[in-house]
């Protein structure tokens, strides 16, 4: 940095010469600034006759010092400065807009607490303001009053159906086969390394599938669902057919909630076919079972309430990820950052309700003896 | 005495996607402190114009020279010194909504300086008083204006003092004195700094306001029709497209 400075009695001179590019001296700015606000400095001028090339570094250092210098009421003399480092400081001084003041005072406990609870009580209303829409959209889809092309539906229907059939076959395989690997170490210790096959039919067809294809599904489709409707609503989209009068639950979330319903026991049945034939492939081909043996045991832990079971919770998934995606979305703000807000909470929470709603399904079965 | 030295030049340029044309046989000339407008009726391709003249395209035929380097045919870390040194304004201002002003404008003095902290916290404090955003340095995207975002965004495309900056529909969206304000902004850069500026806009009153330079493209003829300053371009119409476009639609041109 090719500057020097002095304090002349009340004037602080600085010299400029030669080039200034990218240059940064933090420790002389310091000295210099200081000196600015020395109360003996009545004037700073600056001396650039043999300046040479400039960039942002050195109009940075005569900003700041202008700005000490109008702050205090102290003269600023520059004639000497090239005309153009001039007028940017004369630009860079402009003031046309001042910032809002900002509370930036921190919240006291209570207040913490307040908003919080105050915030819960809104989401939960919101949550069923939410439920009551597509409660009353579903109403309009079974009197067939509902504005909803057939195209989306059936887009969505390939979306969430056939579109998913590989990824859940794949990890519903490896699921069976994991259960059955696990199962059988600690089944061999009693020589009862066939019952391998009714651990790994009971664990799929009743809770184990539909929780995979649940999972799967969450990050899959309801991601999509609040990601897409979240990006909708940054472009205006939904705005737009708010002031068309079409109903979003109708037009948007119907579509996705309905076909995702209808594909998920498909999908559930799948998984639970994929499973055993994970467990049988275990079996058959490490724990030397016959093949014959194997699926005569599997058949024997197929019950038909199992079954049922779990394809009830497939279908009860199949709402809640079609709800909890299609609800981020509509609430997401209108940033990209939002959008991947909406997405992780329409999966984080399309999971913690699957489980809860697993659990209390599981209670009631055990009520009602099932 | 002006500088007239070419900073950019298009030789042959022609640019589209996959088999559709959208202008071809581009040549025109950029010159260093230009305020240079790329001008036409929608559809005929300025912002793909712009995506190239930036790499974030590559033409069909022909070559760019940025400051006598073959841009379009450098390999990417060339290309890369040449954007770096390149500043560019998008529509919407393209801030980064997760950080504050301040630090949306730090961000490329942090990549690729060596300047201290401290000096880095000075000049994006010199940048956002440039654009007329002095203590908006802690505020979100989110909380500001149409107007100031691009003012922000302007802040940014100038942290590294670029030798050009690119300017995409700089009045879009904006009231006509935000308008004004913007355009009298980018004059002011350009007078001071001596930055080039490269403009696609079709806003009349800011293209003859600010622009030095220009060219029209045409999505009929996929063609540049005409080019020159914009004020005569209005006073001397080549041809019945620019007079109309120039004259906001009126038809009684004569040759």
């Amino acid at each position: 940095m090719n500057m020097s400075f002095e304090q002349k009695q009340s004037q602080l001179v600085v010299n400029l010469t030669g080039s200034f590019e990218r240059a940064d001296n933090p420790s002389m700015k310091e000295a210099l600034f200081r000196l600015a606000w020395d109360v003996q400095t009545q004037r700073i001028v600056i001396h650039a006759q043999t300046l040479g090339t400039w960039d942002s570094s050195l109009v940075v250092v005569l900003y700041t010092l202008k700005k000490i210098a109008l702050e205090r009421g102290i003269l600023f003399q520059s004639s000497t400065l090239p005309k153009q480092l001039n007028s940017l400081l004369d630009l860079a001084l402009t003031v046309d807009r001042k910032p809002p003041q900002r509370n930036d005072e921190t919240p006291d406990f209570l207040e913490v607490l307040g908003t919080i609870g105050i915030n819960t009580c809104q989401a939960i209303g919101r949550g069923l303001i939410f439920i009551r829409d597509v409660m009353g959209a579903l109403g309009r889809f079974f009197t067939k009053r509902v504005v909803m092309r057939s195209v989306d539906f059936w887009t969505e229907l390939d979306n969430c159906g056939p579109k998913a059939v590989l990824i859940v076959s794949l990890i519903s395989f490896m699921v069976g086969l994991i259960l059955a690997f696990v199962g059988a170490i600690q089944l061999k210790t009693f020589g009862a390394q066939i019952f391998v096959a009714s651990l790994v039919t009971i664990g799929m067809i009743r809770i184990m599938g539909a929780i995979m294809v649940g999972i799967i599904m969450a990050g899959r489709t309801g991601a999509s669902y609040a990601a897409t409707i979240g990006t909708m609503q940054v472009n205006e989209e939904l705005d737009a057919l708010k002031t068309m009068g079409i109903p979003v639950t109708d037009f948007l979330i119907l579509p996705r909630l309905v076909t995702l319903v209808i594909a998920m026991p498909i999908l559930v049945l799948l998984a639970d076919f994929m499973g055993m034939l994970g467990g049988a492939f275990v079996g058959v081909l490490l724990l030397d079972i016959p093949a014959g043996e194997y699926w005569k045991y599997a058949w024997e832990a197929f019950g038909l309430t199992n079954f049922l079971v779990g394809l009830f919770h497939g279908l009860v998934f199949g709402f809640v990820i079609g709800l909890c995606g299609c609800y981020y979305g509509v609430q997401c703000g209108r940033n990209a950052d939002s959008v991947g807000i909406a997405t992780t909470k329409a999966v984080v929470w399309s999971i913690v309700w699957m489980i809860v709603l697993t659990g209390l399904i599981t209670y009631l079965c055990e009520v009602i003896g099932i | 005495m002006k500088d007239t030295q070419a900073i950019i030049e298009a030789r042959h340029v022609t640019m589209g996607y996959g088999d559709y044309v959208l202008q071809k046989d581009m040549n025109f000339t950029v010159n260093k402190h230009d305020i240079f407008i790329i001008m036409g009726g929608s559809g005929c391709g300025k912002s793909s114009l712009l995506r190239l003249l930036t790499g974030l395209n590559q033409p069909l035929k022909g070559d760019i020279f940025v400051k006598g380097i073959n841009f379009t045919k450098a390999d990417s870390d060339v290309q890369k010194n040449i954007m770096i040194n390149n500043g560019i304004l998008y529509q919407s201002g393209a801030l980064f909504s997760s950080m504050t002003l301040a630090e949306n404008v730090a961000l490329p003095l942090q990549q690729y300086t060596d300047y201290s902290q401290q000096t880095i916290q000075e000049l994006v404090s010199l940048k956002l008083a440039l654009v007329g955003l002095a203590g908006f340095e802690s505020f979100y995207p989110s909380e500001i204006s149409g107007g100031m975002k691009k003012r922000a965004g302007l802040a940014r495309a100038l942290a590294l003092d670029p030798e050009i900056v690119y300017f995409d529909e700089p009045s879009a969206g904006l009231d006509p004195i935000s308008s004004k304000l913007l355009d009298d902004l980018m004059k002011n850069i350009n007078q001071s700094l001596g930055t080039t500026l490269v403009v696609v806009t079709h806003e009349l009153s800011s293209l003859l306001d600010i622009g030095t330079n220009g060219v029209f493209l045409d999505a009929e003829t996929k063609t540049i029709i005409a080019q020159g300053h914009p004020k005569d371009l209005l006073k001397n119409p080549p041809n019945e497209t620019v007079y109309e476009f120039l004259t906001r639609g009126k038809t009684e041109y004569v040759k």
